[in-house]
């Protein structure tokens, strides 16, 4: 909401200056967003009157004009614009005046004639973006005053951001109550007049939604005068508020809009059928509003109804049909308390924004109908004239919102915002934002006002105290807490620990969105059931991913358009899945790395990452949760059949995959190189065991090697496990140390050098012993997986 | 000393310096001091003199055979010197040269970011709770006193599933979660992953916040301007000005927002911070009773506060980041800067 500072002062004016005044509302709560003046800076700008006016002889659009700036002596200046007229009074800069945008006036000739100054437009004055001509005074300006004390433009606009709760602060009246408080001081509110009634014509209301419109009141005006016009004043502040002027009958509805916070509408009561009814709007039935949109209604919005059709959406916008025009003779002005809950949503759901609907669907003041329509009334009457009738009022007072006192207790003050304060400076705050305070032994019992909807717990009155006292007088404790010791758990591994292992080994993490592209996912993960956003921002951000790939893909191939040929990347986050019902949340760990296996440098052969490259990372990460991995063929779609794995726990649990990206998936995608993936459930690689001690051997350990030729298939994993399962106890382990194919090995075969340390725990082995369980592991490989020993 | 073994030991010492390397140098000593060397052939000799003679004899052979083997000794161990010294020339490397193996790598800046908040909050006993992202309307809106219809749902952008399941608009759901999982006194902190329904240049459609939260028989409003007063010195290691303005959440009553003064131009007013000299940096306020009233804490029995902040934002402020949607492209040149 924008506000005229001079506006408010008019109501409250303490001797303080705009920037003391601005911080003291964004200090209570009313954020200032900016202050700007109501003009741009010129000077030496007077109201003129054109006294003459002749056809310029060397230009036909130019006119030579004698005009009075109330000297002796009259300026002759020569002037362009098609409004110009004998009689007119205008804005005249004088030889020396300085426009906006430092623009100065002289002296000078124009085809030959003189001309001494300037005949102003609104947009010259920077008052207007655009004009079509000059700025027309009315006859009543002094000749000679300057304009900028003629139409107060020395005024700064203060746009506020209200919070939704602060329905209160959202007319000039609402703001100048907080000023006064805050300046401990009092506030006039807006005295008139009320309208003599002079006809006794009604147009009868009738409610039939009490609940949604507990109070309706309608009045009708004849013989208004079509051709008045709304005073500068009027206009002045309208504009500083953000409002162009429409023409009187609109303009005073907004100005008191702004000025008390109520909502009004102006019917032309002669495009009326019979009474006003407020009903809800029927399913489909049409209405044709004031910005040329035509909706059509559901069934559950409520509407202001002749005896045809519908008129207006209630307390949102009036309807085109019955809109007041320059033609308008006689009005029905309503001015009605909608409650909050049946406006809320109301003009969102039409695609619309209305300066009554935000108030309305906030909290419009529920006392205020008979003087907010007195005053629209007195001002209406003030500026085109008409007779006016009687108040047509409908209200149900059991419908209208309850105000019941709520309590505070004096030593809530202290617990929960850490003051005490003295009770007849609470009982001041109270009083002065307009609250009826009675106090007790223990505290008081506040009633809020009409105006305040967000007053119904002893913590909002909290709220107001701090508020009014000013957050920042209030003390800053010290963390004076209850403390308990710290966790230190062990079998769980943090998940920096193995975000930090990554970094040290070379990846870098990125962060992507947890919504991906359709048609990506598709290809990453072509079996896997997503979850689909209803309102997404674009395609390309419309599913929930179901793995992190693709994000990681996007971010490589971010980086390898830019010329980066190894990319190391890992993300952490959650994938969605969707299962049955259900939408499965599970966090992952996934990396992925291309390119180079090191940075490019003079001590290394350069070599492309493979299969084992990412295996002996993700290794490293097994050892930190000491879990016995192992690996088996995976069949994921997106990656190479005879180069993936899915990674099982020593509980045969599957906690992740990894692989090389599927080289069909590599072209499609735009790589130029194969990549590596894996993915690793957290909850799963999270688990750690804590470890016990085991008994260490005082006996030496002997290692002993042997080649075995093997099938192709036979995998390391099964020579491993054959071993293993001979039981041997001696056997501490085995290794793995050389794979061989070629001379001396059969096609189809392949030669393992492998070595088994053995030691024992009572006794230091002899030759013959360690030869009997070589012999023994030697037959079980052969009987097994068919090895044989190469010699 | 006869002129014969004066002889010897000037021809030994020539044998010495005329050795080139320690070779040369271990035949010189064979032939004068090994088995058949001339110093011991000499001594052979003095078996055949007197009695009387031999011991003066002796005494003079070994007089030069301990002349040239000081000699031999010094020439040795000069010698094994420049041997070494030539070994250790031959091997210098150009110490310039770069070391072997991996790049550096780093961590995400709102990871940094997430982290140095947790630290600090863990710091006095608060723990980290997590929540999940897609999340139901209750947890999100209702139990955090946002009603259907509600004016704030209209400042919340939010992504839809569903009439009742959302994409979590702020990490608050994670302490009705908390407060429903534990009875208090809790000291918490939730950071994560939330979602708006708005994209432009200085909104991403997901970004990052901490939520934290305190609950116990006496917590005050002063306490939570302490808290969060010492975080904000604490993460920007510099004694900021602080201010609380009142604001409204709906699930925090009294309510306040925080600015900083500007750690751009030091609150001289600049385009970062509007010319207003002060940054908006956290949301606060004290848990609404209602709040408490949805997870079943008494709220005449406890207090608490509540704060939320923008991690992005927080991270643009300390590193001077300029530009919000650079978090999300993960461009390496961007993120390697925060190594």
């Amino acid at each position: 909401m924008q506000i005229s500072e001079a506006w408010l002062r008019e109501l409250v004016n303490p001797s303080i200056s705009t920037e003391t005044l601005v911080d003291q509302l964004t200090m209570a709560g009313l954020e200032v967003d900016s202050v700007t003046p109501a003009a741009a800076e010129f000077s030496l700008i007077v109201v003129g009157e054109v006294m003459t006016m002749t056809q310029h002889s060397n230009a036909d659009k130019l006119r030579i004009c004698q005009v009075s700036v109330g000297e002796t002596e009259l300026l002759q200046i020569v002037c362009g614009a098609s409004n110009v007229r004998v009689g007119l009074k205008i804005p005249v800069a004088l030889v020396g005046a300085v426009l906006p945008g430092n623009f100065k006036i002289k002296k000078s000739k124009l085809r030959g004639e003189l001309s001494l100054g300037m005949l102003c437009s609104e947009k010259e004055l920077g008052l207007a973006k655009d004009a079509d001509g000059l700025m027309e005074l009315s006859n009543d300006a002094p000749i000679g005053t300057d304009i900028r004390e003629y139409l107060a433009l020395n005024d700064s606009i203060i746009e506020l951001d209200l919070t939704p709760n602060r329905a209160d602060c959202l007319s000039v009246e609402g703001v100048a109550r907080e000023i006064a408080v805050l300046n401990k001081m009092d506030w006039n509110s807006v005295a008139f007049a009320p309208a003599e009634i002079s006809h006794d014509a009604v147009i009868d209301v009738k409610i039939e939604e009490q609940q949604a419109c507990p109070r309706y009141l309608g009045r009708l005006i004849k013989n208004v005068n079509p051709n008045a016009e709304t005073p500068l004043w009027m206009q002045e502040r309208l504009r500083r508020s953000g409002l162009r002027s429409l023409g009187p009958l609109v303009d005073v509805t907004n100005y008191v809009l702004l000025e008390l916070g109520q909502p009004l509408h102006a019917f032309d009561a002669d495009k009326l059928s019979g009474s006003i009814t407020v009903r809800t709007g029927k399913k489909g039935e049409k209405l044709a509003l004031l910005n040329e949109q035509t909706i059509t209604l559901d069934g559950t919005a409520l509407v202001i109804a002749d005896e045809k059709q519908a008129l207006a959406l209630a307390g949102v916008m009036g309807g085109e049909n019955t809109s007041v025009t320059e033609l308008t003779k006689n009005i029905f002005l309503e001015c009605a308390f909608f409650t909050p809950v049946t406006i809320a949503g109301k003009a969102r759901q039409f695609g619309l924004h209305t300066d009554s609907s935000h108030r309305f669907e906030r909290g419009v003041d529920f006392t205020l109908q008979q003087r907010a329509i007195e005053r629209a009334t007195q001002l209406i009457v003030d500026i085109t004239g008409g007779s006016v009738g009687a108040i047509s009022e409908v209200t149900n007072t059991d419908s209208l919102p309850q105000r019941p006192a709520v309590t505070l207790r004096r030593q809530r003050i202290q617990r929960v915002l850490g003051i005490s304060m003295a009770d007849e400076d609470i009982s001041q705050i109270f009083t002065g934002l307009g609250m009826q305070v009675e106090s007790f032994d223990e505290g008081w019992h506040i009633t809020p006002p009409g105006c305040r909807f967000d007053i119904t717990i002893e913590a909002d009155l909290l709220e107001e105290v701090g508020r009014i006292y000013g957050y920042n007088n209030l003390p800053n404790s010290s963390l004076l807490m209850r403390s308990e010791l710290g966790k230190a758990e062990e079998a769980v591994l943090p998940l920096a620990r193995i975000e930090d292992l990554l970094v040290d080994k070379g990846y870098q993490e990125v962060i992507t969105y947890s919504f991906v592209d359709e048609s990506i996912q598709k290809m990453i993960a072509p079996d896997v059931p997503f979850i689909r956003i209803q309102n997404p921002i674009s395609s390309e951000l419309s599913v929930m991913r179901t793995t992190l790939w693709c994000g990681l893909i996007n971010a490589a191939l971010h980086n390898t358009k830019r010329q980066q040929n190894r990319v190391r990347l890992f993300e952490s986050g959650l994938r969605f899945i969707k299962r049955n019902d259900e939408m499965l949340q599970q966090r992952m760990i996934s990396g992925l790395i291309l390119g180079n296996a090191l940075p490019e440098q003079w001590s290394e052969k350069s070599r492309k990452v493979d299969f084992f490259d990412l295996k002996g990372d993700l290794t490293a990460i097994f050892a930190l949760n000491n879990d016995t991995v192992s690996y088996q063929n995976s069949t994921h779609p997106a990656l190479h059949p005879g180069q993936s794995a899915d990674i099982l726990n020593a509980q045969g649990e599957k906690i992740g995959l990894m692989g090389m990206l599927h080289p069909t998936l590599e072209k499609q995608l735009d790589f130029d190189t194969p990549v590596f993936l894996f993915e690793l459930d957290q909850a799963l690689v999270f688990k750690k065991q804590v470890p016990t001690f085991a008994a260490l051997s005082k006996f030496p350990s002997v290692r002993r090697d042997m080649a075995l030729l093997v099938k192709e298939e036979v995998t390391s994993a099964e020579i491993t496990k054959c071993i293993h399962d001979c039981n041997e106890k001696v056997i501490q382990d085995v290794l793995i140390f050389d794979i061989y194919r070629g001379e001396g090995v059969e096609n189809g075969y392949k030669s393992v050098a492998l070595s088994l340390m053995l030691q024992d725990f009572t006794q230091t082995l002899s030759d013959s012993e360690i030869d009997a369980i070589f012999s023994r592991v030697l037959t079980a490989l052969k009987k097994i997986i068919n090895a044989k020993l190469r010699d | 000393m006869s002129a014969n073994l004066e002889e010897i030991l000037s021809q030994g010492l020539q044998a010495i310096a005329e050795a080139k390397d320690l070779n040369q140098l271990d035949q010189a000593r064979v032939s004068y001091l090994g088995k058949k060397g001339a110093f011991t052939l000499q001594m052979k000799q003095l078996g055949k003199l007197d009695p009387d003679q031999r011991r003066a004899v002796g005494q003079v052979i070994n007089q030069a055979k301990s002349e040239f083997q000081k000699n031999l000794e010094a020439t040795k161990t000069a010698m094994q010197q420049a041997a070494l010294d030539a070994r250790l020339a031959s091997e210098s490397v150009d110490v310039s040269l770069p070391g072997r193996g991996q790049s550096g790598a780093g961590l995400h800046p709102v990871t940094i970011t997430l982290r140095r908040i947790s630290k600090i909050f863990a710091s006095v006993g608060f723990n980290i709770a997590e929540g999940p992202e897609i999340e139901d309307d209750y947890h999100n809106f209702e139990a955090l006193n946002i009603p259907a219809h509600h004016p704030a749902r209209a400042m919340h952008d939010t992504f839809y599933f569903d009439a009742h399941t959302v994409l979590r608009t702020h990490t608050s759901p994670v302490q009705i979660r908390a407060m429903e999982a534990e009875k208090p006194p809790l000291k918490v902190i939730a950071p994560g992953r939330v979602y708006r329904c708005d994209s432009d240049v200085t909104h991403t459609p997901m970004f990052h916040q901490v939520e934290g939260f305190l609950v116990d028989t006496d917590v005050s409003f002063a306490d939570l301007k302490g808290v969060v007063y010492e975080f904000l010195r604490a993460f920007f290691e510099k004694d900021i000005q602080v201010r609380f303005r009142p604001s409204y959440f709906p699930f925090t009553e009294p309510s306040a927002e925080v600015d900083i003064e500007c750690v751009m131009c030091n609150g001289k007013g600049c385009r970062v911070c509007g010319h207003t000299g002060w940054l908006e940096v956290m949301g606060c306020g004290m848990i609404h009773p209602e709040v408490f009233k949805s997870v079943g804490i008494n709220s005449d029995e406890f207090t608490g506060f509540a704060f939320g902040m923008g991690v992005e934002r927080l991270a643009m402020l300390r590193y001077g980041i300029n530009d919000l949607r650079m978090f999300f492209e993960n461009d390496l040149k961007f993120l390697e800067q925060f190594h």
